[in-house]
């Protein structure tokens, strides 16, 4: 376990990832990528009582079947590292309630799900823990009535919103190097970056900032090109936030190709379905990471894949008091075992 | 906040800006008029039934606007409204539709919460700035008018 520049992780003692389960709901279903998702929800209320209820039985559910599809016994992971947006994080301690696992709690805003596999497996590498279960889930029904408005309230958004995605991810790492398996190479905690966005409808062009200088801080340390991956994936920066992206990269002197650099976000609805910029919350990197990108890079179609996950450090109360939004980004690199 | 980091902000929000789409302002414009219109003549069409249902010059408006608050709120209740909302923005906000829907739409959503604090508490959160600003500056308009009706009238 060491070190390298300024923010980032190596993880010498090698962590792979023993399972990876994704959870999305309907709409989620019939987006572009609904067939790397191992579980589209059919009702997204879940037969549950409230929405925040069945967010964390969705989470539950996630991450109970990580944990068997990992070979663990129900019950016996030695932590449960995970997040979400809703006020104090209830989802997710709901979840540990239910589970009784040992629970790190966490809170990143969408970044969550990168956020737990950097501290998991800093965990786990540095021989504190040899399992552990990383999550996050968001729902747009919890999401809207908290940061926004009821959900029958006839409203128009602007082009460059987001689309909470109700979904869940979660993967189960643990100490140990098997053939052909999926490693963490490394992890890179960002700094908070604020250029004074204000508009909590834009928030692509909030976290993109963040999001160029966790890439380029996690180049430099780890001496690494965009081109030694086969993708680098952001949160939810959406289109309007991943075009902002590549300009700051342009401005920056930092040649990022196209074709690598991937919004989960702007990539999880069609145009159609009128999503605007594109999908946003914890759920969107940590389903789609569970999803395509490490069941492609399990099936040898890529050899390496950066996950940077962005977050919008904004509250309600924050919002209205007109202060702007303090982006973040973690990342962490994920390659296979030869 | 330093120089160099001012500057850095300004550059950026100049970015922002330039990189985001703004809203169709034609063509929200075109849609608020034909439905808040469609809306207004139907309220039109109601006030002409009261008339030929006998009912009084006082009464008329009142049942107008119960027809149309019931109309408001059943079709939010439904799930209509807010695709009528999305579609039309202030065509439909502006009109007594639009205020039932604001009223409706926090009902059925802090419902969980329980009929105090959630029915209770949270169904002006939309319209109670509306009925705060609206009902004030009519106050303060009366007050005006009093002041100088001897030279108005």
């Amino acid at each position: 376990m060491s070190r390298v520049g300024r923010q980032t992780f190596v993880y010498d003692n090698p962590v792979e990832i023993a399972s990876h389960v994704s959870y999305v709901g309907p709409k989620e279903g019939k987006g572009p990528l609904a067939k790397w998702f191992d579980v589209v929800l059919e009702d997204d209320l879940m037969g549950q009582k409230s929405w925040e209820l069945a967010e964390s039985h969705m989470l539950t559910q996630c991450v109970e079947q990580a944990e068997a599809e990992a070979g663990l016994a129900k019950g016996s992971a030695q932590a449960f590292l995970s997040g979400d947006l809703n006020d104090q994080i209830i989802a997710s301690s709901f979840a540990a309630r239910a589970m009784q696992l040992p629970f790190l709690g966490l809170y990143g805003a969408c970044s969550t799900f990168v956020q737990a596999l950097v501290v998991g497996g800093a965990l786990i590498s540095g021989g504190f823990l040899e399992t552990a279960l990383c999550a996050a889930s968001s729902h747009f029904c919890t999401a809207e009535r908290q940061f926004r408005f009821p959900l029958e309230l006839g409203n128009q958004r602007p082009p460059a919103a987001h689309w909470t995605t109700t979904a869940a991810g979660c993967a189960a790492i643990r100490a140990g190097k098997s053939k052909g398996g999926l490693r963490l190479e490394c992890g890179t905690i960002g700094r908070v970056v604020d250029l004074n966005i204000t508009d909590a409808n834009n928030m692509g062009a909030a976290m993109a900032p963040a999001v160029c200088d966790c890439i380029a801080r996690h180049l430099e340390d780890t001496g690494r090109a965009p081109e030694d991956y086969d993708i680098i994936a952001t949160g939810d920066l959406g289109w309007v936030g991943r075009n902002i992206l590549m300009e700051l990269f342009h401005r920056r002197g930092l040649k990022m190709p196209d074709e690598v650099l991937v919004d989960c976000g702007a990539s999880m609805f069609y145009k159609e379905q009128d999503a605007h910029a594109g999908g946003s919350g914890c759920g969107c990197i940590a389903s789609v990471s569970c999803g395509m990108i490490m069941k492609r890079l399990e099936a040898g179609e890529w050899n390496r894949a950066l996950m940077v996950g962005s977050g919008a450090m904004l509250s309600p109360t924050s919002s209205m008091q007109a202060q702007s939004i303090p982006g973040i980004a973690y990342a962490v690199a994920v390659g296979r075992n030869e | 906040m330093s120089q160099r980091d001012n500057r850095k902000v300004v550059e950026y929000q100049k970015l922002v800006s330039q990189m985001t789409p703004n809203s169709r302002m034609l063509q929200g414009c075109v849609r608020a008029f034909w439905v808040g219109g469609l809306i207004c003549c139907l309220g039109q069409a109601i006030t002409m039934l009261g008339e030929s249902l006998n009912l009084t010059i006082a009464t008329t408006p009142m049942f107008t606007s119960s027809v149309l608050i019931f109309l408001g709120t059943t079709l939010t209740g439904i799930g209509v409204y807010d695709r009528i909302g999305k579609y039309a923005g202030a065509g439909s906000i502006v009109p007594i539709t639009g205020f039932a829907n604001s009223i409706a739409a926090p009902a059925i959503e802090f419902r969980r919460e329980g009929l105090v604090m959630g029915v209770g508490a949270k169904l002006f959160q939309l319209a109670g700035p509306v009925l705060v600003y609206g009902i004030s500056s009519s106050v303060v308009v009366g007050i005006f008018y009093w002041m100088i009706r001897k030279w108005i009238v």
